[in-house]
């Protein structure tokens, strides 16, 4: 008999790590490619239809970091919260709340010179979201409520009132029977830099700033040991509570922003259905870049092109679900991998075996 | 008179548009007694609607359908445990992608059956039948006795869910495993197993009540055919405080709100219908804040719900 042990792991080199979840990937391509060919579909087809149909032409490429941005912005602030282990799912709602204070900026100063204006929204947007995630965070904080399933709620009841004001006080009466929001004023509309909207810039630059705040700063080193201890964090006489409403404005405002880019640049106005349930995915590409900024920007590019090619593969006769159900097996897998690379397994003979 | 048969009609629709959440919500309770938070709900549910009703086409059997559309859902359910339970992932993360997986496989399967329309044969089994004298029970019983036989068995499910929970020796060591599991484990539970056998009937139940939707209400095949109603469930299963005998009156107050939106337009009555939508999702929070503030031990969440069980580190 064999006595199989499983024991945690201390630490493991930064290049076993790495392939280990490389490995992960690769099986599971392999296994869905085995999965599509018994279903009669080419597997070596699909995979390459992904990848160019999303960067083939400039303008499908415009449209994959179109959805990198929003991607990567959602998950940054995803990345602030679970740093501390404040469970925040709730970036859809911030998302829409975001675009909702950047709408309010945008409507209510129409003529404002183009960049007073997108920084006005910027800053609206920023706050709207902010303020959405530290509901929940207040709620934690004086009724010791869990945060993961407040937040989740926020999300309906945002989408719910962005719903309530395309359908009733904000719809364009110029759009006839559509129910729809006006559109933004020109000067609310973000400029295009290098054919692609000058969100780009923008992620890049919070990219940055997010990576310099939680590796140079005494925030992000306060955030880290919060995440690591709560006990720890108090004994060391941090103020846990206003870290913890820091962090979770930063990481709400950082999901509005993604709403304010979204409508002001892809939308060009705010509607119920802008953010495509990615403030949901944005937690998954988060957790798979182990929220490190940089990393995070890879994945969603990844995912976005896994998005995005599901109209192409529609083109070709092949049902779009397909991306989904290979986003699915995909991250099944590297779920399944990070045991290997927490845990060590040893086998052991058993002591009468032994003798 | 008129009044009370209006009345009656409309818990009835109600009590109908509440039983897939009722099954969704009894799933993901017995699935979070454990320790277990799924938010692959959706996607289980979605599974279950498009294998119940590919099969319910192709075999023209309705618990055949029944079963598979249960078993569709299970294995949703099981990919998840495995993930969990065994290789300790992140339960938030893994629900998630369950239910963009689900939503996948549905979409994959429903693509080759849309278009078709449940079989006679199906259909005739699940008609709603009257009791006699029962169904005449003044506004309540068009509700309960003049349904579907799906639609009480999804009440029968609670009911014995409940009963299972509070009163087998299973049951609470099913609850004392959610509860603090090194010290079910240190009792002799077998922890793995216990969430295992739960996650999965969990993942039945879904699956069951998203064949609800496109078997019996809608006989013909959507995309998407559950509209978040998984998500409802998630937010219920908290208004019921873990409890399947509350999970009945939360799926179907859902239920009424729903019907009480159309009626309102019939009405003239003038609020807006997202502030119906809202409010599942208000009163849960309100219930969550309410719960916690009075610290009734009955009604908190299950203490180990979201973490890993890792005996080694107890």
């Amino acid at each position: 008999m064999m006595r199989i042990q499983v024991s945690k792991r201390a630490g493991m080199s930064r290049l076993a790590d790495t392939l280990i979840r490389i490995a992960a990937i690769v099986i599971s391509l392999l296994l869905a490619g085995a999965v599509m060919a018994v279903m009669g579909y080419n597997p070596l087809e699909i995979f390459s239809k992904i990848v160019t149909s999303t960067t083939s032409s400039f303008t499908r490429f415009s449209e994959t970091i179109n959805k990198t941005i929003l991607l990567t912005t959602l998950s940054l602030g995803i990345a602030v919260a679970f740093r501390m282990k404040f469970w925040n799912i709730g970036a859809e709602g911030q998302l829409y709340m975001g675009a909702f204070g950047a709408a309010l900026a945008a409507f209510g100063f129409p003529d404002l010179p183009a960049p007073l204006l997108l920084t006005l929204m910027a800053l609206f947007a920023f706050v709207f979201g902010g303020i959405w995630a530290l509901i929940p965070a207040l709620i934690k904080a004086k009724f010791s409520t869990s945060e993961t399933l407040v937040t989740l709620m926020m999300n309906y009841i945002a989408f719910s009132f962005i719903s309530y004001l395309q359908y009733g006080p904000w719809k364009d009466p110029a759009s006839l029977g559509a129910a729809k929001i006006a559109r933004f004023s020109d000067n609310a509309i973000l400029p295009k830099v290098f054919g692609i909207h000058a969100g780009w810039i923008i992620t890049l630059v919070l990219v940055v700033i997010i990576t310099i705040l939680m590796k140079h700063t005494k925030l992000g080193y306060q955030i880290d040991v919060l995440g690591e201890s709560e006990t720890t964090a108090r004994y060391a006489g941090m103020n846990t509570i206003k870290i913890m409403f820091i962090a979770v404005l930063i990481s709400g405002g950082l999901c509005g922003m993604a709403g304010f880019m979204q409508a002001s640049a892809v939308e060009k106005s705010i509607t119920d259905s802008m953010s495509g349930g990615l403030g949901f995915t944005a937690v998954i590409t988060a957790w798979l870049a182990k929220l490190k900024p940089p990393v995070i920007v890879i994945v969603s590019f990844a995912f976005s092109m896994l998005l995005q090619s599901g109209k192409s593969l529609q083109v070709m006769g092949i049902p779009s679900s397909i991306t989904e159900i290979l986003q699915g097996v995909i991250i099944f897998f590297v779920l399944a991998s990070e045991f290997f690379i927490n845990y060590k397994i040893s086998f052991h003979k058993t002591a009468k075996e032994a003798e | 008179m008129d009044i009370l048969n209006e009345i009656s009609l409309f818990l009835q629709t109600s009590v109908q548009m509440g039983t897939h959440i009722l099954f969704a919500i009894v799933g993901g309770i017995i699935c979070e007694r454990v320790g277990n938070m799924n938010l692959g709900i959706e996607g289980m549910m979605l599974m279950g609607a498009a294998v119940g009703f590919s099969t319910a086409c192709a075999t023209e059997n309705p618990l055949l359908a029944v079963l598979a559309a249960g078993a569709a859902g299970m294995i949703g359910a099981l990919i998840y445990a495995v993930i969990t339970v065994s290789f300790r992932g992140n339960q938030v993360v893994t629900g998630l992608v369950l239910t963009i997986f689900g939503t996948g496989v549905a979409g994959f399967i429903g693509k080759s059956v849309s278009g078709n329309i449940i079989p006679q044969s199906v259909s005739e089994a699940f008609a709603p039948y009257s009791i006699p004298v029962l169904s005449d029970i003044p506004i309540i019983g068009k509700a309960l006795f003049d349904q579907s036989f799906y639609v009480q068995l999804a009440i029968i499910v609670a009911v014995l869910a409940y009963f299972y929970m509070k009163k087998t020796k299973w049951g609470l060591n099913m609850r004392s495993v959610g509860e603090n599991p090194a010290a079910a484990d240190a009792s002799g539970i077998n922890v793995t197993l216990y969430k295992y056998v739960h996650i999965l009937a969990g993942g039945f139940l879904c699956g069951m009540g998203g064949a609800y939707l496109s078997v019996v209400f809608l006989t013909t095949w959507q995309d998407n055919v559950t509209a978040g109603a998984g998500w409802i469930a998630v937010a219920l299963i908290i208004f019921s405080t873990w409890n399947p005998l509350k999970a009945i009156l939360a799926a179907y107050l859902f239920g009424m709100l729903k019907g009480l939106n159309f009626k309102m337009q019939g009405w003239g009555i003038q609020i807006p219908s997202q502030f119906l939508e809202m409010l599942p999702y208000v009163a849960t929070v309100v219930v969550l804040i309410f719960i916690t503030l009075r610290k009734k031990k009955e009604h908190q969440p299950p203490k180990s719900l979201g973490n890993p069980y890792f005996r080694e580190e107890r």
